[in-house]
């Protein structure tokens, strides 16, 4: 294990290192050679195309799509035109592109997804060369065309196509360009001899780059970093010079010595590195033939016919700890770790069987983890086991050879959706369960993928996939069968969909099909309403629910709680005035604006006509008039009354002193007489205003009698007020009167007077309790 | 005074047991959830809370459920937590419909807890689903109808099997069909049944009893203070302190236990005798020798001081009581209230009713009356209409509607032809005979069920004997001897004539739905003590003064009765139940 640094290299003050990923399962030989090529960047699959240029309709190219590792997963003849450039999108989709400018989109297991044209001039012209590029916004492309335009699209998924101004001078095909994203711009720079230029939606500008010696010659290649922040130009004369894409700072100028301009040139730099490096690459020359740069994040794939390599400058920590002598703490406890395995374990640490640099790491972080008491452990153990699904996922037989950086900025979830996208389900799940990922974003996402997959295998029989998706997806949370069983039915399997929709309590699908016998057998009704509402055009929907009252009840219920306005299509629909005008009524308590509120309580005055509902549309009548009033008083005098029912208008108006007013609306409305002489009977009294209660009192014959002005008085416990009414009360009332006021000989007087034993015995009753108070006294 | 009953009349089942079963059922699902950290009250507002978890704990009602919109805020803040509702006592779809539909269906984790019966006393048992009233009967909404069936259920499984069960009304029949399905898809076992016959009810066959004002001391302290959950809080003119307190009310209460099954008239002087008594069993310290003195401290003494704490309550509560209902006011409704029902005096009633709009007492109680006397007179409107249209304000046009849905006020359908007959006459003659004709034609036109079933069930006694309300002759003393309830006289009838047959004429007037089913008892040992214990099932709430019949009817004929209601009702719970407010 000491030989962790044999394969570095120093460059500069940087180390390099190759490390070798996988020896390439498929067997292609020198095929590598004259094929159009793609590889994916994060470990991404390999599309190739042999022999793209044959066109012969007897040997038809054949196109075929590999794992990072090599491993086959299609293979199929192209069929269509001839295709100028292969490329991947950040969704591992492959994008085909074609002499005529169409491009055909397939998935990576070579099923066709859509295709679209680069606009219809192209047809024409024909597409020199494209390049397919990714920035934040997607996956773009760009191609040059015959009568020298440029045409881009910032993403294929919102399709919008960008023809670039024409450039100048330039005949046939530049000598080479690239796509820059700048300042959320895409552009393209491009040289034409010596000449560099710039190429943004409006202009053309001819730039130089800094420092670049005039005698360099014309430039024959150009390749801009991963992140779109470094550029690398190649003259003719083998000078390299490299700086910021922005054209503004020169990092360096080399003499390569080379006359021919590289087959590949690729940029090789780790996120955050001082020291940004250019990987060329010429035939014959530096490398084996006929091979494939990818760059990356943090480095680059060097794939061949036989072999896949990884070259990338060694991460800082890496080279603390194995650069000889070196002192940094990471060292000195993997040497304090070496010690102590050799004193304890002789028989050699598991790191060394692995042969796993990263593992004997972190067995000493672990060995060292002991001695810090105040280091919290977790993330250590996040980091290890990350590490172990990255190792797991560089397995030769899935093929995702991810660095920690790539694992980070691609994300988990986007790991397991590629996961999942490769139909690697069980690793997936295996992940999510490792990495303790809360089910519903986990296992549950998988396993939806899954059975939705699953559904569309032509080979199963309904049943047996029912079943499958059953034991499988059992009850766990987030997973719908309705969704699943929705795929299915997209696949044209309505058996199989129904079958599904059998383990989630949900309506079956033929309801979709606006068959309605399911209603009658279905559980719960409930479901069945919520599930038909959104599947079922509303007409349609309302005339179903006729025919089932438990339905209609429920389905009511729901509206008055979610969808007002569904409710109120319902009752159009059936012509139900009576509750239509209801629906108004309650829907206009609802509305704080008045003339809002109006305009409410007119329709329900117009629906409860329909329903020749009279009595309710003279009730609405009044209530709009009454509201009408209530503003304009609250306008005059600010009292506050909008909203309140008719005696409560009067009572407030009768205790604001407002008499006339009052008097008014109890004219105005035919408030019956008894009803209104108590309330201001009551009012009055509340107001201690006796004279005005004596003066109402002989405003005309009471309505109500006059027992009840003694017992107001008495309320108020005013016995001399109350006297003065006792002498009025009807002759049957009289008893009561006078015992109201504690006049027992009154009292006494009148029952005797009127000769009723019932009355005689109120007396006594009331006597006995007035000897029993003063006797316990 | 409480009466000793049969000698021979069975115990109780243990109803302990359900409290345990649910309890233990909650516990483990929060366990599953790890440690609970805070209770909240769901309400419609956030949560503020830094656990990554939070378990809501609700009933499934459209309304709960979108107070859940905490997880949506959270979304919103990018913050993420897990989230987990537990429905009790089952999940519906709806609810779980609308979790999709505010998108936060996928975050949340749903789980149900089975806790179907709350046992709030020896013999009742609540539901607790006061909602169970409007949603079924009002509303026509049954998803609650196979709550009730897997309430009977899970009381079969524990207490049963029953050799016997009655029913009448839709609702009781669905509740029955549901109760059988469960019981076909479970496995069963023989065992002795502690409970031998069920009867259910729909709470609409019997709408007269709970709008009746309660005169049983029980059902009093109901209509007055609102006991909620066998709880009930004491203000400060009870507790004669600052403070009110909070009382548990039932059977552990040895005072509460010995009235609250009596006429309100009779309390008091159980009271004032249980006084005396206590003051004597304190006296008997007098003339102790140290001794004595400690035993009686060790022994009896806590016993009395508790005894005394609950008298004095218990009288300031009755105390309290009498202020409220002594007035003349009550004295009269009571009067209004037994005439409508021996349907005597009807003119004074609907004056009185009148009078009771006019002075704007109560709108809940004027509704009650009215619903009342539309029921016992087979329809009234036209002071309802006088009520909605200058007192209480439009909107009650909508409570309108759904009493006159439910039934409880229905316009007069005679009464068209009633008032052109009226005009006709009131041309030939004048004003006065006029009323008089009109009083004659109402009686002859009136043919109402409920005059059809009292006379048929004799639910009210004759008036002209002196019923005398400390020892009670029938049912009718919850009343005052005015009335006996019809729904328990009906439990009474079916269980003596073992059926409905004999009351087919009854039946007919209760709309049907009744049915009697003779149970799979494995052992028909008839004479065990279990086929004398009852579970009378209300479908849509019952009231204390019911279950007061209940009790009496049991000690009567030897049987012993467990009521088991969606929730305690009253006359103001029932028409509140159906109020369309402005909210």
């Amino acid at each position: 294990m000491s030989f962790v640094t044999a394969n570095w290299n120093p460059l500069g003050e940087a180390f390099y290192r190759k490390i070798e990923l996988y020896d390439m399962c498929w067997d292609l030989k020198d095929a590598l050679r004259d094929c159009l090529l793609a590889a994916a960047p994060y470990g991404g699959p390999i599309a190739l195309l042999r022999n793209p240029h044959r066109r012969s309709p007897s040997s038809r190219p054949q196109l075929e799509i590999y794992s990072a590792s090599g491993v086959a997963i299609a293979s199929f003849p192209w069929k269509s035109g001839p295709v100028v450039h292969l490329g991947w999108t950040v969704t591992d989709e492959l994008l085909c592109i074609q002499e005529d400018g169409s491009v055909l989109i397939y998935d990576m297991f070579g099923s066709f997804k859509r295709h679209f044209s680069m606009g219809q001039e192209v047809v024409q012209s024909q597409v020199l060369e494209a390049k397919v590029f990714h920035s934040p916004y997607g996956t773009g492309i760009a191609i040059v065309t015959g009568s020298s335009r440029f045409t881009l699209a910032t993403n294929i998924d919102e399709l919008k196509l960008r023809r670039l101004p024409e450039v100048p001078v330039l005949q046939g095909k530049p000598s080479c360009w690239v796509v820059l994203t700048q300042d959320r711009q895409t552009k393209v720079l491009l040289s034409n001899g010596p000449e560099l230029y710039i190429l943004d939606n409006t202009s053309c500008t001819a730039v130089s780059p800094p420092g670049l010696s005039p005698q360099a010659g014309s430039i024959v290649h150009m390749s801009v970093s991963f992140s779109y922040k470094y550029l690398a130009l190649f003259t003719d004369t083998g000078h390299l010079w490299t700086g910021s894409s922005q054209l503004q700072d020169k990092l360096s100028e080399i003499d390569t010595k080379k006359s021919l301009p590289p087959k590949q040139m690729v940029w090789c730099r780790r996120p955050k590195s001082q020291q940004p490096s250019v990987v060329l690459m010429w035939d014959r020359l530096l490398m084996v033939a006929g091979c494939l740069l990818v760059g990356e994040l943090d480095g680059v794939r060097i794939i061949s016919s036989t072999s896949q390599e990884l070259l990338q400058e060694v991460p800082l920590v890496c080279q603390d700890i194995f650069k000889i002598a070196s002192m940094a703490p990471g060292a000195l406890l993997l040497e304090a770790h070496r010690e102590y395995e050799v004193r304890t374990l002789p028989e050699g640490d598991q790191g060394a069987k692995h042969g796993e640099t990263t593992l004997i790491w972190h067995i000493a972080a672990s060995f060292g983890k002991c001695f810090l008491t105040d280091f919290s452990p977790d993330q250590f153990v996040s980091t290890c086991r990350e590490l172990r699904v990255l190792n797991a996922v560089r397995e030769s037989s899935v093929g995702l050879p991810l660095t920690h950086a790539q694992f980070k900025q691609m994300t988990l979830q986007v790991l397991i959706d590629r996961l999942v996208y490769r139909q690697f389900y069980p690793l997936a799940i295996e992940i999510c369960r490792y990495l303790k990922i809360p089910d519903y974003q986990g296992v549950s996402r998988v396993l939806k993928h899954w059975a939705s997959c699953k559904v569309q295998q032509k080979d199963l029989s309904d049943e047996a996939i029912a079943q499958a998706v059953c034991v499988k997806v059992g009850d766990s949370p987030g997973v719908s069968y309705s969704h699943i069983a929705a795929k299915a039915y997209e696949c044209g399997r309505t058996e199989l969909a129904i079958k599904l929709l059998d383990f989630e309590p949900r309506p079956p699908p033929v309801c979709q099909a606006g068959d309605i016998t399911p209603l009658t057998s279905c559980v719960s009704v409930y479901t069945v309403v919520t599930y038909l509402k959104n599947e079922m055009n509303r007409g349609d929907f309302f005339m179903t629910l006729r025919n089932q009252p438990v339905a209609l009840c429920l389905y009511r219920q729901f509206c008055k709680l979610q969808e007002q306005e569904t409710l109120k299509d319902l009752y159009n629909q059936d012509d139900d005035h009576q509750e239509l005008a209801n629906y108004y009524v309650a829907a206009s308590y609802r509305e704080k604006r008045l003339d809002s509120r109006l305009s409410l309580l007119q329709g329900a005055v117009d629906e409860y006509n329909k329903a020749k509902n009279e009595f309710a549309v003279k009730a609405t009548e009044d209530e709009m008039r009454l509201l009408r009033f209530q503003r304009k008083l609250d306008d005059e005098k600010g009292a506050g009354l909008l909203g309140l029912s008719l005696q409560a208008t009067m009572e407030a108006l009768l205790a604001l002193g407002l008499h006339k007013q009052a008097e008014q609306l109890y004219r105005d409305f035919r408030v019956p007489d008894k009803r209104y002489w108590w309330l201001k009977l009551k009012s009055l009294a509340e107001k201690e205003e006796w004279e005005e209660l004596e003066k109402f009192s002989k405003s005309k014959k009471s309505p109500i009698g006059y027992l009840p002005f003694v017992e107001v008085c008495m309320k108020s416990n005013n016995k001399y007020e109350a006297r003065k009414y006792v002498s009025k009360v009807t002759p049957e009332q009289k008893v009561r009167a006078h015992l109201a006021i504690s006049d027992l000989e009154g009292a006494a007087d009148a029952a005797i007077e009127r000769k009723n034993e019932s009355d005689v015995g109120a007396v006594l009753a009331r006597c006995a309790g007035v000897c029993r108070d003063t006797s316990d006294m | 005074m409480a009466h000793s009953g049969r000698r021979d009349s069975p115990e109780l089942p243990d109803f302990s047991l359900l409290k345990r079963l649910a309890r233990d059922q909650l516990i483990y699902l929060l366990e599953q959830q790890h440690e609970v950290d805070k209770l909240y009250k769901v309400e419609y507002k956030p949560v503020f809370s830094t656990s990554d978890q939070l378990c809501f704990l609700i009933r499934p009602r459209i309304q709960a459920v979108k107070w859940i919109y905490v997880a949506n805020a959270d979304k919103a803040a990018g913050k993420f937590r897990r989230y987990k509702i537990i429905f009790t006592p089952q999940k519906f779809y709806a609810c779980e419909a609308v979790l999709e539909e505010q998108g936060i269906f996928g975050d949340v984790t749903t789980d149900e807890w089975a806790f179907y019966l709350l046992p709030l006393d020896d013999d009742i048992i609540s539901l607790e689903l006061p909602e169970f009233f409007r949603d079924n009967f009002l509303a026509g909404d049954q998803r609650w109808v196979r709550t009730a069936g897997s309430a009977l259920h899970l009381l079969h499984s524990l207490y049963g099997p029953f050799s016997k069960i009655y029913g009448i009304g839709r609702c009781s029949k669905m509740a029955y069909e549901s109760w059988r399905e469960q019981v076909e898809e479970g496995e069963q076992r023989s065992r002795q049944a502690e409970i031998g016959k069920v009867f259910l009810i729909d709470r609409d066959v019997d709408f007269v009893t709970p709008l009746c004002s309660q005169v049983v001391y029980e059902g009093l302290v109901d209509d007055i203070f609102r006991i909620k959950c066998g709880c009930v809080e004491f203000g400060p003119d009870v507790t004669s302190s600052d403070k009110g307190i909070k009382v548990m009310l039932n059977s552990q209460d040895k005072v509460f236990h010995e009235i609250r099954n009596e006429h309100f008239s009779n309390v008091f002087g159980f009271l004032s005798q249980k006084a005396r008594n206590l003051q004597a069993a304190y006296d008997k310290r007098r003339g102790m020798d140290i001794k004595q003195m400690k035993t009686f401290v060790s022994e009896e003494l806590k016993g009395l001081k508790q005894e005394h704490r609950l008298l004095s309550l218990h009288i300031g509560a009755s105390e309290s009581i009498m202020k409220k209902k002594t007035k003349q006011d009550f004295q009269e409704l009571l009067k209004t209230e037994h005439s409508l029902l021996e349907g005597f005096e009807i003119r004074e009633c609907f004056s009185f009713i009148e009078e009771h709009i006019n002075r704007q007492v109560s709108m809940i109680e004027s509704l009650r009356l009215l619903c009342l006397l539309s029921i016992t007179e087979n329809g009234e409107s036209s002071l309802f209409k006088c009520c909605v249209k200058n007192s209480y304000g439009v909107d009650h046009l909508l409570t309108f509607a759904n009493l006159r849905q439910l039934g409880l006020l229905v316009e007069q359908q005679p009464g068209e032809t009633l008032t052109v007959m009226e005009s006709k006459v009131g041309k030939l003659v004048n004003d006065k005979t006029a009323g008089k004709l009109t009083d004659a034609f109402s009686s002859l036109a009136k043919k109402s069920n409920f005059r059809a079933l009292s006379r048929k069930l004799n639910l009210v006694p004759k008036s002209d004997e002196e019923y005398d309300l400390r020892v009670p002759r029938d049912m009718a003393y919850i009343f005052s001897g005015a009335y006996i309830p019809l729904s328990c006289k009906l439990v009474e009838q079916v269980l003596e004539r073992d059926g409905w047959t004999g009351l087919e004429e009854v039946t007919r007037l209760l709309n049907g739905h009744e049915f009697s089913v003779t149970g799979k008892t494995t052992n028909s040992s008839a004479k065990n003590d279990g086929q004398r214990i009852i579970l009378v099932m209300f479908l849509g709430g019952c009231t204390f003064s019911e279950i007061s019949a209940l009790r009496f009817l049991g000690r009567e004929r030897g049987y012993k009765f467990i009521i088991v209601t969606t929730a305690i009702t009253n006359s103001s719970r029932l028409m509140e139940a159906l109020l369309e407010n402005r909210v």
